[in-house]
């Protein structure tokens, strides 16, 4: 809180109009309607509309590609998020060992951060392309055939790799620094009392992390779940069979190409949720941090 | 290092190499499939190291494009990217800037609401919000234009937290003296505020870049007319052609272009990256 703050009951809101403006016309608005257009039904022509009530809602409950999609998309945050951050951890502490060469090791270790999801997304399914890609030309001689266009796991797996290179980076910077946090007497300490690096890893080292391990998982769901939309529709476009069909993908799909605006602001109401709960979780959790 | 153990280093050394040759591999493939022709994938044997056709493909993509997508030249698409990401990071940068400003130094009625009215921004990813917002878009005639392509992208909470953040670590006295000075508010935020927040505004225009330069949806939703085309949401229009396979080397070379940009902005600019990635996270 200022002490010393300026007078002025006009100049405020005209300091607050550009940034008032684009939220309410591109932000409260937009989310207004889908909640409004959740509840509705509209006919096939897109004239007349009626409320339905939770209709809507409980189609989705019955609905077995809904079902799944939640199924897929699960499967997928939780898959992109170990991975990236399995991967990221283990890259960061041995960086941390690192007295000179940890600076061009970061260098060559951030840039993905850059590359688009979409870009990152067509980078793989070239890679893994059937015909012309290298991966399933090395598949093929130790005798797997693989196929993303067909087959449902190959799809699931081409996808999470994907989207899990391209956080890599994010998540080793965050370890890093989280690592470097960890006051190094605590590790001497432990070392003169005879624990090896294994012991220190996990007795010391692992549980002072948690605070930057906790707050990465945050990230890294929201991010598997919304963020890779563009990785989806580069790539697998939610197949085959509907394998990858992820939430925010599904949104897209029944609104745009499906035309169900009824299901598809259902849809985005029950995403707004699951957003609006991962904020308060995260923000919970940083207003603990300070205290740390 | 607690203890010197010559056999953890080397194992260190092993694993991050190995992490960058992972991380790297696929731009190189990409980079390697870039310098090639089409027959050359068809051959069956796929090319380990670059071919001698680096600047011919190039150069055919940034003149002139792959016609047979429906796409314009890269260099349009590039110019294209540019604008968008540009206007999202100044334009985000600025109404944050503004909107801090009137939060932290005024008291006025519902200044909580205003504060609530932001914050609720950051519940409401694009991805979330699609269908509506290109109601909203397509009604006000902003389908096909720059204005259409960075607008809904441009309020941003954090970035007004993060501004909030600098200007709350001010000290009063600044103000203090500048009021003593006969200093009205615009003049305090232009000589003081505007100056002491600088490294803060280039470390977030570094992320918000790109941000901007990777949108995807949005790019490929409201933009039906090629002179609009992005780079990023232009990629996937070259590598979904209906009739046969996609001119891989071409659409590589793309890719490689698209990434560019903001991996040189990320490589060059790497301490107000950092500084910026672990601001706004905050």
């Amino acid at each position: 809180m200022k002490r010393t703050i300026f007078n002025g009951q006009l100049l405020p809101w005209l300091l607050l109009a550009p940034q008032l403006a684009v939220t309410l016309v591109f932000f409260i608005w937009p989310a207004f309607q889908a909640i409004r257009q959740s509840f509705l039904r509209e006919d096939a022509f897109g004239i007349n509309s009626q409320f339905v009530g939770m209709a809507n809602f409980r189609a989705l409950l019955d609905s077995a590609q809904y079902l799944n999609s939640l199924k897929v998309t699960a499967v997928f945050a939780v898959s992109v998020t170990v991975l990236s951050m399995g991967v990221a951890l283990i890259l960061a502490v041995a960086v941390d060992r690192m007295l000179k060469s940890q600076r061009p090791y970061t260098t060559l270790l951030v840039w993905p951060y850059a590359v688009a999801p979409a870009v990152a997304g067509i980078l793989w399914y070239f890679i893994f392309n059937p015909t012309v890609g290298i991966l399933p030309f090395m598949l093929d001689i130790i005798g797997y055939d693989w196929n993303h266009n067909t087959d449902k796991g190959d799809a699931m797996i081409l996808v999470v790799i994907a989207s899990a290179w391209k956080q890599i980076s994010y998540n080793f910077l965050f370890f890093v620094a989280g690592l470097q946090a960890i006051p190094a007497s605590l590790r001497e300490a432990a070392a003169i009392d005879g624990a090896g690096p294994v012991r220190r890893f996990f007795d010391i080292t692992f549980p002072l992390l948690s605070p930057t391990t906790f707050f990465l998982l945050v990230v890294n769901i929201v991010y598997a779940m919304f963020e890779t939309f563009a990785v989806i529709d580069s790539t697998t476009e939610g197949g085959p069979a509907q394998a990858t069909n992820i939430m925010v993908y599904k949104v897209y799909f029944d609104g745009f190409i499906g035309q169900n605006m009824g299901s598809s602001a259902a849809q985005s109401v029950v995403l707004m949720l699951i957003v609006i709960s991962l904020t308060v979780i995260q923000f919970r959790y940083v207003e603990k941090r300070v205290e740390y | 290092m607690i203890e010197n153990r010559p056999g953890l280093n080397i194992l260190a050394h092993v694993t991050l190499i190995l992490g960058v040759v992972v991380v790297a591999m696929p731009v190189w493939v990409a980079f390697v499939a870039s310098t090639h022709t089409a027959t050359d994938f068809s051959s069956g044997t796929i090319p380990m190291w670059p071919g001698p056709h680096l600047v011919e493909n190039y150069r055919t993509m940034l003149d002139t494009g792959l016609s047979t997508s429906g796409t314009p030249p890269v260099g349009q698409m590039m110019v294209n990217s540019m604008i968008m990401a540009l206007s999202i990071a100044i334009g985000k940068i600025c109404i944050s800037m503004l909107s801090a400003f009137a939060i932290v130094y005024f008291r006025f009625p519902f200044r909580g609401l205003a504060f609530w009215c932001i914050f609720i921004t950051l519940m409401l990813p694009v991805e979330v919000r699609i269908v509506p917002s290109f109601q909203v878009v397509a009604d006000l005639g902003l389908l096909n234009s720059y204005a259409g392509l960075s607008l809904p992208l441009i309020a941003s909470a954090t970035a007004t937290f993060l501004f909030r953040q600098v200007f709350l670590t001010i000290p009063d006295e600044l103000t203090e003296a500048a009021r003593i000075d006969g200093a009205g508010p615009m003049k305090f935020f232009r000589d003081i505020l505007l100056p002491l927040s600088r490294t803060n505004m280039a470390a977030l225009f570094v992320i918000l870049f790109i941000y901007g330069w990777n949108q995807y949806i949005w790019p490929l939703l409201i933009t039906t007319e090629p002179q609009y085309y992005t780079i990023v949401a232009g990629i996937k229009r070259m590598a979904d052609v209906v009739d046969g396979l996609p001119k891989w080397h071409l659409v590589m070379a793309t890719a490689i272009m698209a990434m560019l940009p903001p991996v040189a902005v990320v490589i060059g600019m790497q301490r107000l990256f950092v500084k910026g990635l672990v601001e706004t996270e905050k």
